[in-house]
């Protein structure tokens, strides 16, 4: 009875160990038209997809059986079976696809389409276009809210970010920020939503209700001109209390205290790092450096770069699955 | 017949009072440059203008949201016309801000007729730097980089690829001279050494004949022969004569940079990075032809005013101007880095690219060319030295 209570103990001991890693990380490799996929337990690249011509937007579908490749020189956005790395089909992006987001049920596709300052609305399961949304020039984030109801936008020309209705499809208000926004992203709990200006240098952090810039925050580092200092990946954890700010050239992630908006942190990375994912345990993040041709892991609870994968030529984005 | 001359005069007066929201640019220009030699780099009629069209509807995209419009009103200034005039028609017909592709000094008389109305012109033809300097004016933004600067961009890479002796081979006219010695200036800046200089006479006559070939052929190696040990030919043909016709053909087997070969410029069809891509597939959709650095002056500058009007909130045409004189405006562009403007000359602070034709082979400024205040202000005059005193 006891060597029975002991071995039971020891098995979830093992168990708790090795839960947080059994995750597969995609990674859009805008330069070699591949996807890279690779093991967050041991770091290894486990599989590189035939992706179409310039992979940049990389999502899982809410059930994780397929990943979304927007590849943007095709315009389209490839659907991939994460079992078979099968392209199984396409969706109707309209033209140069770049970012794009999905609503909480995962029914439902918001696309930036760049060159045609419009948001595609597409329906995931019948792929078809539902509707357009006419936005600002160059069109670029996508974040929804939590509740799925509205919808940013950002326009890196009109540098705007434009709160989409998305019942509507109606504009419901527009939000000045600083030059070249580049990603918008939701706190979990609706309350805040990030925008990073990739140009002006700052990131918005704007009150969904009022629509109003509540703070911009700034980032310095020593040594460096404040041109190369350029946000563009944004990641908010779950319980709101951090965010991660990819800066560019200046190759360095900043880690925010998500509360009070100050940097706590500057992580140096590889060169030009660009996108940002977490492991749903948010044990690790992920960072894309699209000169080096790598992607860093930080751990998150440690603030420290752990390791690099290798991954194709001019990293852009990545997504981790839940599997 | 005098009622009709009053028509006509009152005319003008009658449209003059815009929209509310309305802001009104002109485009004003002078008659077509020199025909390059290449026939590959002949200019599309609308080149320029058709670069403020897109930014007109990019600004009117944006100000959509703001309940702010945008148009733009156009000018030709003939051989011997008065640009002065001409200005003045423009803000007759409404505008404010004048976009100007003009030669040095049609601009400066355009930019002192219109300066009792107000008038705000927009540099994006001239790269004279006297203009950025004694002559310059504070009603006038200069949008296209100076030779200077386009000679210092030139000059940090040439310097960075350890090629440091330079033959310079400059034409007969006034223009090439301009450039000669902004390349004169830049060697000395950079530390690169002139082995020698050489003029290319322009004796007239057809520019490209049937026997062309085979009398460049032979012509080109005779020029460059029997010169002193160097590394690279640098080239001042603003006059589209010759500098073409250098490369492949030196007598030494020695690349080509400046007016032919590796040259500096503000924009390029093969200019890819920090999102130039879409912008050429924008313009391309649009106008079916590559987008020059014409275009793209012509572009930045009505951006420049969209940007002012959307940061302000304003379309009157004293706070625009007072935001883009001012110390905020930082203007997305394309290049990796927001613009800027010089406040003691106006000049737009800008990277440079550097292009053999096909590829950009670089951008200005290079690493390592170190500056207090921006990198970028390594390129072109710097506040120490101007001689350009704005009130």
């Amino acid at each position: 009875m006891k060597l029975t209570y002991l071995l039971l103990g020891t098995a979830a001991s093992v168990a708790l160990a090795t839960q947080a890693a059994a995750f597969t990380a995609y990674v859009s490799n805008e330069g070699s038209n591949t996807v890279t996929v690779f093991d967050t337990e041991t770091f290894e690249v486990t599989a590189t997809i035939e992706v179409g011509q310039r992979p940049r937007g990389i999502e899982l579908t809410k059930d994780g059986k397929h990943l979304l490749v927007a590849v943007g020189d095709d315009d389209t956005i490839e659907i991939i079976d994460t079992k078979t790395h099968e392209i199984v089909g396409t969706l109707p992006s309209g033209p140069d696809p770049e970012l794009f987001t999905q609503d909480p049920e995962g029914k439902i596709v918001y696309i930036a389409n760049e060159d045609d300052n419009m948001v595609t609305v597409v329906d995931l399961v019948k792929r078809v276009p539902l509707a357009e949304v006419q936005v600002g020039v160059e069109p670029e984030g996508m974040g929804i809210s939590p509740d799925g109801k509205i919808l940013v936008n950002t326009s890196e020309t009109t540098n705007m970010a434009h709160f989409i209705d998305t019942s509507t499809h109606e504009i419901v208000a527009n939000v000045l920020v600083d030059a070249r926004p580049r990603i918008a992203e939701f706190k979990k709990d609706g309350s805040e939503v990030w925008v990073s200006s990739e140009i002006g240098g700052t990131v918005s952090v704007i009150d969904p209700d009022k629509r109003e810039i509540i703070k911009k925050i700034t980032f310095e580092i020593p040594g460096l001109r404040p041109e190369s200092i350029q946000p563009v990946g944004v990641r908010l954890t779950k319980d709101g209390s951090k965010g991660f700010v990819a800066l560019g050239p200046a190759n360095r992630i900043a880690v925010v205290d998500a509360n009070t908006h100050e940097v706590e942190d500057y992580l140096l990375v590889g060169q030009r790092v660009w996108q940002l994912a977490f492991t749903p345990d948010e044990k690790y993040l992920f960072g894309t450096n699209g000169v080096s041709n790598d992607v860093s892991v930080i751990d998150v609870a440690e603030g420290k770069v752990v390791d690099t994968v290798q991954v194709g030529e001019l990293p852009w984005g990545v997504a981790v699955s839940e599997n | 017949m005098q009622m009709v001359v009053l028509a006509l005069l009152l005319m003008p007066a009658s449209i003059a009072p815009a929209a509310g929201a309305e802001v009104t640019i002109g485009y004003l220009h002078g008659p077509r440059a020199q025909e390059p030699l290449s026939l590959v780099e002949v200019p599309a009629e609308n080149d320029g203008r058709e670069g403020a069209e897109l930014a007109i509807e990019d600004n009117n995209t944006t100000g959509r949201f703001l309940n702010q419009s945008f148009s733009m009103v156009t000018a030709m200034v003939d051989e011997d016309g008065d640009a002065g005039a001409q200005a003045l028609a423009l803000a007759e017909q409404g505008a404010s801000f004048v976009v100007a592709d003009l030669a040095a000094d049609a601009l400066v008389k355009a930019a002192d007729a219109g300066r009792e109305r107000g008038l705000l012109f927009f540099n994006i033809g001239a790269a004279d730097d006297r203009l950025r300097e004694e002559d310059c004016r504070p009603n006038v933004i200069h949008v296209a980089p100076s030779h200077s600067m386009l000679a210092d961009g030139l000059a940090q890479y040439l310097v960075w690829k350890q090629w440091r002796r330079w033959l310079l081979v400059e034409g007969s006219h006034p223009e090439d001279r301009l450039f000669g010695d902004a390349l004169r200036r830049a060697a000395k800046r950079f530390g690169a050494e002139i082995v020698e200089e050489r003029i290319f006479e322009d004796k007239g006559g057809a520019r490209q004949t049937d026997s062309g070939v085979v009398q460049v052929q032979r012509q080109i190696p005779v020029l460059t022969q029997e010169a002193p040990e160097y590394d690279v030919l640098v080239a001042a043909d603003e006059s589209e004569v010759f500098a073409a016709y250098l490369p492949y053909r030196t007598w030494d087997p020695r690349p080509v940079a400046g007016s032919a070969g590796l040259v500096p410029t503000s924009w390029h069809a093969s200019h890819g990075q920090w999102g130039a891509l879409q912008m050429h597939s924008r313009f391309q959709k649009r106008f079916s032809r590559f987008m020059t650095a014409l275009d793209m002056q012509a572009w930045s500058a009505v951006r420049i005013v969209g940007e002012a009007a959307t940061r302000t909130g304003s379309t009157e045409p004293s706070a625009i101007t007072a935001f883009i004189k001012g110390p905020e405006l930082g203007m997305g562009a394309y290049k990796g880095q927001k613009l800027t403007i010089r406040d003691w000359n106006l000049q737009v602070r800008q990277p440079i690219l550097l292009t053999d034709g096909r590829m950009v082979v670089s951008v200005s400024p290079q690493e390592g060319f170190l500056h207090q205040v921006s990198e970028l202000d390594t390129l072109g005059v710097d506040r120490p030295e101007t001689r350009c005193s704005l009130p």
